[in-house]
């Protein structure tokens, strides 16, 4: 029987800023047994459109994106808030068109973010890492409200030989990223920040790992500039084992 | 004419330094979060009481028309009157013409915001009337001369020092500073007061349409004193806080209690139906209710009606990153917080008040404890489509939006351009991969570094081939 084929969809940020995210991800559901496809007309989920009101051009890009992704039986993004983007707002976005709202619903039951596909198709992690290492986990807002992924990326990481999972304090409260909100409102952003990275220092935590690479540049960023050694990656690294690569925004 | 913008960034900027504030609101969020997270566990059953509240407010806001006439009915049943103000100007002078009526010059009140969203205080003081507000929280805010910061506790922002301060000045006394002694204070001048007011104005939490009964809750028990001792008693309400029967408004008064304070139920909780009857031992001689529209009836009609199911219990601002951060005076009216970036453009006008529904992550932690589901970032994203519909921001943020959507629909465009971002972007973060300074993007540099891509775009490089 052929493997089944999964197209990945990369997101904007994974594509320009840490493909690293993409290769493991990519890797990570072809362990499943899977055949990944990158479909190349992929560009962005159309967020920065729809969260600054402009409807009608999120609308263009939704449907760029329905066309392109509905011929695969599943969708794999490893980004909550872009999965929640394809899977709770596209078909929110076309109530008017009956056609194309369809369309989308029929898109959204395919659509999976990384760690909740990997869980669905039971993924044995085997790596193990070089040496111990204690790590905690921020659980990014969309992912965590609009999709409820909170344990799967844990089961995931339990499995990782070598890494310990603290949980910090107000593991669920925001980081303050929020789009286009971090450069708008950059001083709100900072204290938000501030606040997780306190949470993360206090963890004990050498790494921080996350699902969301808008959320971890954020907090990558910070600490840098805070002048913390903590290393910040996207949970997929981890899993397919790709430590030797610089963490985000460099070693500390 | 464009109306000035609401300065929410300098406003937020001076909160963030003033700290005084923000040891306050650290005690919002330490205290008033655990309180209601530990309510709400021990009622397993919370989310379907959730379930019923929400539909029941649906309900009511589908019929308003029906339950309103029945309200009105019962009320006058009772031997009260109802009045109906569209805006808020005929609000002000439906209640101002009350107390002329009633030759009332001294009056007491307590909580209500509707009464700050009509601007009664200020209406009161220019006919020159005395009033003494008797919630603790809006007494020190107006000895301060200040506005409520926030729904259920208007004066969290002020610090214990100040509010000695504040009693020492207008009270001539030398109270000590503790909590008890303060409380003490406040109860005996508030007492004089309640004894010699000719009316008293009161809110409401819930309007009963079967019985005309107006329900009031409060910690301290002052609503029943400011409508019970004097002659005349006012309520001002909005016309969306009828519920159909009282077992209703019980059902939402648990919701309240748990969300706003993670009490069981509020201290006090005042049911009144009509004035003074034979018998009585006290109550007032004419009872009033003025129920306010004020552009409600026009929310009704928008896909902003569900902020109308709003029972003001505050939960959604005690656990709002934003405004945690900047408290309830940055956001420059009467509502605060999530409910209040929903609320206010709809008063103010969106080209006045898009900053309010910009300042969110969307990160969805309201829409969560809301105990009435009121899909909140939802409303803000549809503020925000407004405001782009209405063309509120200048032409560089459309262009730029409009330029990266033109390239992000054409993929091989695209493509090309990550390509270049990725290249320039990096040759910045030089060998340590991360960016100090990025023109353009200063409000993330100043307190973050940027972190440089990796190279080399993730999607070109797997369809060249490459897989790690
Ligand atoms: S919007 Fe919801 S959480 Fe906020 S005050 Fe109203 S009822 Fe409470």
């Amino acid at each position: 029987m052929a493997r089944p084929e999964v197209a990945l969809f990369a997101t904007c940020l994974v594509d320009l800023f840490r493909p690293t995210i993409g290769y493991a991800a990519a890797q990570l559901i072809a362990d499943c047994g899977a055949e990944v496809v990158v479909p190349p007309g992929q560009t962005c989920c159309g967020q920065p459109a729809y969260n600054s009101g402009d409807r009608e051009r999120a609308q263009r890009l939704a449907r760029q994106n329905i066309e392109l992704l509905e011929p695969f039986d599943r969708v794999v993004v490893p980004s909550g808030s872009c999965a929640g983007m394809i899977r709770v707002h596209y078909p929110a976005l076309f109530a008017d068109q009956p056609e194309l709202a369809e369309r989308a619903r029929a898109l959204s039951l395919r659509v999976e973010e990384l760690s909740c596909f990997l869980c669905e198709r039971g993924a044995r992690v085997t790596v193990s890492l070089p040496a111990p290492l204690r790590a905690t986990y921020h659980d990014s807002c969309s992912g965590l409200r609009e999709l409820g992924i909170k344990e799967q990326p844990r089961r995931l990481l339990a499995q990782v030989g070598g890494l310990e999972l603290v949980e910090m304090r107000e593991c669920e409260s925001c980081c303050g990223f929020g789009g286009t909100f971090c450069v708008k409102y950059p001083e709100i952003s900072t204290r938000m920040v501030d606040e997780k990275v306190a949470r993360i220092r206090e963890s004990g935590a050498e790494l921080v790992l996350a699902g969301d690479l808008g959320c971890l540049m954020n907090i990558a960023g910070r600490l840098r500039r805070s002048g913390s050694g903590v290393e910040v990656r996207h949970y997929a690294e981890v899993l397919a084992g790709r430590l030797d690569r610089p963490p985000i925004a460099g070693a500390g | 004419m464009r109306a000035e913008p609401l300065s929410l960034r300098e406003q937020a900027r001076r909160a963030l330094d003033d700290g005084e504030l923000q040891r306050a609101l650290a005690v919002v969020r330490r205290g008033w979060q655990d309180t209601r997270r530990r309510a709400i566990d021990e009622l397993p059953e919370f989310d379907e009481l959730r379930e019923i509240g929400a539909r029941i407010r649906d309900h009511v806001l589908a019929h308003l028309d029906i339950y309103l006439e029945r309200f009105a009915e019962r009320v006058r049943a009772a031997g009260g009157e109802v009045h109906v103000a569209r805006d808020a100007a005929e609000a002000r002078a439906l209640v101002l013409r009350l107390l002329e009526q009633h030759r009332a010059r001294r009056v007491t009140k307590s909580k209500s915001m509707v009464c700050e969203e009509i601007g009664l205080a200020e209406a009161m003081e220019e006919a020159g009337l005395e009033r003494v507000e008797t919630d603790l929280g809006e007494y020190i805010i107006q000895l301060a001369g200040e506005r409520p910061s926030h729904l259920i506790g208007p004066a969290v922002h002020i610090t214990q020092e100040r509010i000695r301060d504040l009693f020492a000045r207008h009270h001539q006394s030398d109270p000590d500073n503790t909590p008890e002694a303060l409380v003490a204070e406040a109860r005996q001048v508030l007492r004089r007061h309640y004894l010699e007011a000719d009316a008293g104005i009161t809110g409401a939490n819930f309007l009963v349409a079967d019985t005309g009964s107006v329900i009031t809750v409060t910690n301290e028990g002052n609503a029943e004193l400011t409508q019970g001792l004097p002659r005349l008693h006012i309520v001002v309400a909005g016309i969306e806080k009828l519920v159909p029967r009282m077992e209703d408004a019980f059902t939402l008064l648990r919701l309240l209690a748990r969300s706003a304070t993670g009490q069981e139920f509020s201290a006090y909780t005042t049911i009144i139906t009509g004035p003074r009857r034979e018998g009585d031992l006290d109550g007032p001689e004419a009872f009033h209710v003025v129920l306010v529209d004020n552009g409600r009836s026009d929310l009704l009609a928008t896909r902003f009606r569900p902020i109308l199911r709003c029972i003001r219990c505050g939960a959604c601002m005690n656990h709002c990153p934003v405004y945690l951060a900047i408290g309830g005076h940055a956001y420059g009216w009467v509502y605060v917080g999530p409910m209040g970036a929903v609320l206010t453009p709809h008063f103010l006008g969106i080209e006045k008040a898009y900053p309010l529904p910009e300042a969110s992550t969307f990160c969805g932690r309201c829409e969560e404890v809301c105990p009435v589901r009121i899909p909140l970032p939802g409303l803000l994203r549809y503020w925000r489509e407004e405001a782009f519909r209405r063309r509120v921001h200048g032409p560089s943020v459309r262009a730029g939006l409009g330029i990266w959507a033109w390239i992000a629909l054409r993929p091989r465009l695209y493509r090309f351009v990550v390509g270049l971002a990725s290249w320039s972007l990096r040759a910045l973060g030089g060998r340590r991969g991360r960016i100090r300074r990025l023109p353009g993007a200063s409000g993330w540099t100043r307190s973050r570094d940027f972190p440089a891509p990796e190279g080399g775009g993730f999607v070109a490089g797997w369809n060249r081939g490459r897989r790690r």
